[in-house]
């Protein structure tokens, strides 16, 4: 049996990988979705756009599912705290999330230009929203939230929903759309021919750009206007899962105190620059295949930077430092983040085989005419 | 403690997307398992016919999965936006199941869905036959899953309070997952899942046979509906009846609500089949009974009595005195943690802790509650009884409907007469049957176990998010609009699809479906 230290140090890993997952596979997805009016000219377009996400959206949404029921199963403060704090941004994500899938299936079922031009709209908003709304709240988390727990560790947040809406949190939803338009062109890229996968292709080089600009002003606001978090009484790494047993203080500039002190986590951001520039290149010598991969880096690169950054804080209290939830304090039980650890081992591979699985047997650009020679499937 | 107006609008809230998300869930479970017997005898006869049969239902399946996952997430996220304090109190128990559902059951289905689809051309007719079996195997475990997680709300086994960290945690995992509540709920819950399939197909062939409409495909589907239903007609009443017993060993208040069970039935308690169940009054007017049967039902025999609601208030209160112990030495313990007297004191007590939080609605403070508060907490652990003795009785006389209308289906269907205009208009009337059991079977499971949310350890009343009501108004109101819409779209898209009906070929090529969606009818 590992001790509790290295299991909650693991559970932090692996909650960066089931983000990061549901990044690059739902990414693409929602990008695709928002790229419908910028790369879709005609309604074969559209579908031919659907349709290679429309085998596996279903595949993808699951990385959000387990995401939500990992943190629910390894991070229960964190999952009581950031739901219920985020309350009104939850409701928005699930009622684009739902609108998405639903918008997949649903809209080329009838012909009628008003029902799809209904459900295109529906399906950019089901794109756009969750893209943005998940950087923003990326963007709230390395500001601190305010709440705070009473003894019987019941949490309160005092914040509203306008205030997540602050510049710096703006400017982080930016970065994630950004993220998301250019992995879903280069999806698009791979998936498709013709005049689709050259638009496509055209979008990823301002994807890229745009992504880089953002990410890189949100790092200097970082270095220079945004207050870290540090605890500042001892650690206990094996301790009980009771945020309010340290003290925790704001200071400028922790957050990069991390890199500092191990140089070689540097890596992640530069993960983001190099995976994004390897793009621009990939894309520009017609090597779509390796520019997903790059694309997929550079999506770990950008998530990964608010973890390393932020850590060992999983979600810090602006206006209660002391209940910030760390990696220390935040976590289930021993036991339990010793069952889920071995469920995760056996099944993770599991996954990751039969999704390559599908993918492979669903390879190949989808075209025009596969969709209108074959209906019933296609979407 | 959270605003009362926020814990009635979450339990509305969690109520009304719980029963939505259930209307697709069990047509996804039956479904699946028959898509997946359909396309095995293709595979096996080569008939193409099967074939067709498989696409033109699965079209069906496809339109109801879609919704089915897009409100399940709706179900998950719930937990931490509404319950905050329970996710905190018991996620390290209750995560667990959703977590290994999402790693063993969603991905299963949901990565193999597209492929059902989009395959038929891709892979090869074992290959493809294959892939129908995994979704139908990913849906039945994710039921498993969701189940255990269920199962313990209501029968909270293999967990202890930790006084650190102030909640439930894992004891031992395998009493979580071997659950003997859990386990039938399953079972139970599944067969319910196979019902609704069946009847689903049965209704919609009926109605083309009534039409004379697409004979051959209809008649195939019926003889499958009607074997497959029988089984899981007769499945579903005598887990169901296994279910009756496992409450009568641990949910005791419910199972007497459910029979508006006043005062203890002395041994050989007998059973009520109708009667008006009076809640202030705590009596039961003009009720019908029959001897011997609840002893039958609850104890598997004659010789043991069945506790009566009123008894097991009385036993609730004792377990709150007892639990107003336990949360003193629980205070104690927190100012400081190397007390063993409290310590001791505290686990002597523990297993009534949660009786001690119900007084909170009447005291912040819990240890100096009055004899008048507790008996007032005691009360508060009866269930609403005349809505719970209604919803059973009329979910098990759906119960032994349908057993009676596949009885009926499987004898015709071997004499070859299902045409018979009569039986044929009864199938389809039936059609929106099965939904009504499994949601009175639902509010009977969870407004049964009301007061609480983890039967005898967390109150409903504490375990709500600290919020404002007005986020929550937002949402209801926000969830009811948007719900309703894609009720509609949803319901529109199933009845063109199914006007139109299948599309019968010998070459094995499909007309687009948005050409035949639109050709309306």
């Amino acid at each position: 049996m590992l001790d509790y230290e290295t299991l909650r140090l693991l559970w932090w890993a692996l909650l960066g990988v089931l983000l990061i997952g549901f990044a690059v596979m739902d990414g693409f997805d929602l990008g695709v979705a928002a790229l419908l009016p910028v790369v879709g000219r005609s309604d074969m377009d559209r579908r031919v756009m659907i349709n290679t996400v429309g085998p596996v959206w279903e595949g993808n949404q699951v990385w959000l599912i387990l995401g939500g029921g990992a943190v629910f199963a390894a991070w229960p403060a964190l999952y009581a705290t950031a739901f219920s704090g985020f309350y009104i941004a939850m409701f928005l994500v699930l009622c684009a999330l739902i609108l998405r899938p639903v918008g997949f299936k649903f809209r080329s079922k009838l012909e009628g230009a008003a029902w799809r031009r209904a459900w295109d709209t529906a399906l950019i908003i089901g794109g756009v929203v969750p893209a943005v709304v998940f950087g923003v709240a990326f963007g709230n988390v390395l500001q601190g939230v305010p709440f705070h727990f009473d003894a019987d560790l019941r949490v309160t947040y005092t914040g509203g929903f306008l205030g997540l809406l602050n510049p710096f949190a703006l400017l982080c939803g930016l970065v994630s759309l950004a993220m998301v338009i250019m992995h879903g062109a280069v999806y698009l890229a791979v998936k498709t021919d013709g005049q689709v996968a050259a638009r496509a292709r055209g979008v990823v080089p301002w994807a890229v750009l745009a992504m880089l600009v953002l990410f890189s002003l949100a790092g200097a606001w970082i270095a220079l206007g945004i207050d870290g978090y540090a605890v500042t009484s001892a650690v206990v790494a094996d301790g009980p899962s009771n945020p309010l047993m340290k003290t925790v203080e704001r200071a400028p500039g922790t957050w990069l105190e991390n890199y500092r002190r191990l140089p070689l986590s540097l890596i992640v951001p530069a993960l983001a620059y190099v995976g994004a520039l390897a793009t621009w290149g990939l894309i520009r010598a017609e090597r779509v295949g390796l520019a997903f991969i790059t694309s997929s880096l550079a999506v770990a690169g950008v998530v990964g930077t608010a973890g390393v950054s932020a850590f060992p804080f999983l979600l810090p209290s602006s206006s209660d430092p002391a209940s910030s939830l760390t990696v220390w304090d935040a976590s289930s039980s021993h036991t339990t983040l010793q069952i889920m650890l071995v469920a995760t081992l056996v099944f993770m591979p599991l996954i990751l085989a039969y999704t390559a699985w599908v993918f492979r047997v669903l390879r190949g650009p989808v075209r025009a005419q596969d969709i209108t020679n074959d209906g019933g499937a296609f979407y | 403690m959270p605003d009362i107006d926020v814990v009635s609008l979450s339990r509305l809230q969690f109520g009304l997307t719980a029963m939505y998300h259930f209307l697709f869930v069990p047509l996804t479970l039956g479904l699946s398992l028959l898509l997946a017997i359909m396309e095995s005898v293709y595979v096996m006869t080569g008939r193409t016919i099967w074939r067709d049969m498989t696409k033109f239902w699965g079209l069906l399946f496809g339109i109801n999965f879609a919704m089915g996952v897009a409100t399940g997430i709706t179900m998950e996220f719930q937990f931490g936006t509404n319950w905050a304090y329970y996710s905190h109190y018991v996620g390290d128990i209750f995560g667990a199941p959703l977590a290994i559902e999402g790693l063993m059951a969603f991905f299963l289905e949901a990565t193999f869905i597209g492929l059902f689809f989009f395959g038929w051309n891709k892979l090869s007719a074992v290959g493809h036959l294959m892939v129908t079996w995994l979704v139908a195997l990913g849906s039945n475990l994710s039921a498993l899953w969701i189940l255990i997680a269920n199962g313990w709300m209501q029968h909270p086994v293999g967990a202890t309070f930790n006084t650190d960290t102030m909640r439930m945690e894992v004891a031992n995992f395998a009493d979580v997952i071997f659950n003997p509540v859990a386990q039938d709920k399953f079972v139970h819950t599944v067969s319910a899942g196979y019902v609704t399939g069946a009847v689903f197909v049965l209704a919609v062939s009926a109605l083309y046979l009534l039409r004379g409409r697409h004979v051959a495909l209809a008649r195939r589907s019926m003889t499958v509906a009607a074997s497959f239903g029988l089984a899981a007609s007769l499945s579903v009443v005598v887990l169901g009846d296994e279910s009756g017993y496992t409450a009568g060993q641990n949910q005791r208040m419910k199972l007497a609500a459910i029979e508006a069970m006043w005062e203890t039935e002395p041994a050989p308690a007998s059973f009520t089949v109708v009667g008006f169940p009076d809640q202030a009054g705590h009596r039961t007017n003009y009720a019908v009974r029959i001897p011997y049967v609840m002893g039958l039902i609850a104890t598997r025999s004659i010789s043991e009595p069945v506790m009566g609601i009123n008894q097991l208030v009385e036993v609730a209160a004792d377990r709150i005195r007892s639990g107003m112990v336990a949360y003193q030495a629980l205070q104690r313990l927190r100012q400081n943690r190397g007390d063993t007297n409290a310590r001791a004191t505290f686990e002597a007590h523990v297993s009534d802790l949660g009786y001690a939080l119900l007084l909170k609605r009447y005291t912040p403070v819990v240890t100096d509650a009055t004899d008048a508060q507790i008996v007032a907490a005691a009360h508060d652990t009866v269930p609403a009884v005349a809505p719970l003795f209604w919803s059973f009785r009329v979910m098990v006389g759906l119960g032994f409907f349908f057993i009676a209308l596949f009885v009926t289906a499987f004898i015709l269907s071997a004499k070859r007469r299902l045409e018979h205009p009569l039986f044929l208009k009864a199938a389809a009337a039936a059609l929106p049957l099965p939904w009504l059991a499994a949601e009175l079977g639902w509010y009977v499971a969870e407004g049964g176990r009301q007061p609480w949310t983890i039967d005898g350890i967390l109150p409903t009343f504490l375990s709500a998010s600290n919020i404002p009501a007005a986020n929550v108004w937002f949402s209801v109101a926000g969830f009811v609009l948007f719900y309703s819409v894609l009720a509609v779209v949803e319901l529109y898209l199933m009845v063109k699809v199914i006007r139109h009906g299948p599309l019968e070929t010998t070459s094995g090529r499909p007309a687009p479906l948005h050409a035949v969606v639109a050709a309306g009818e």
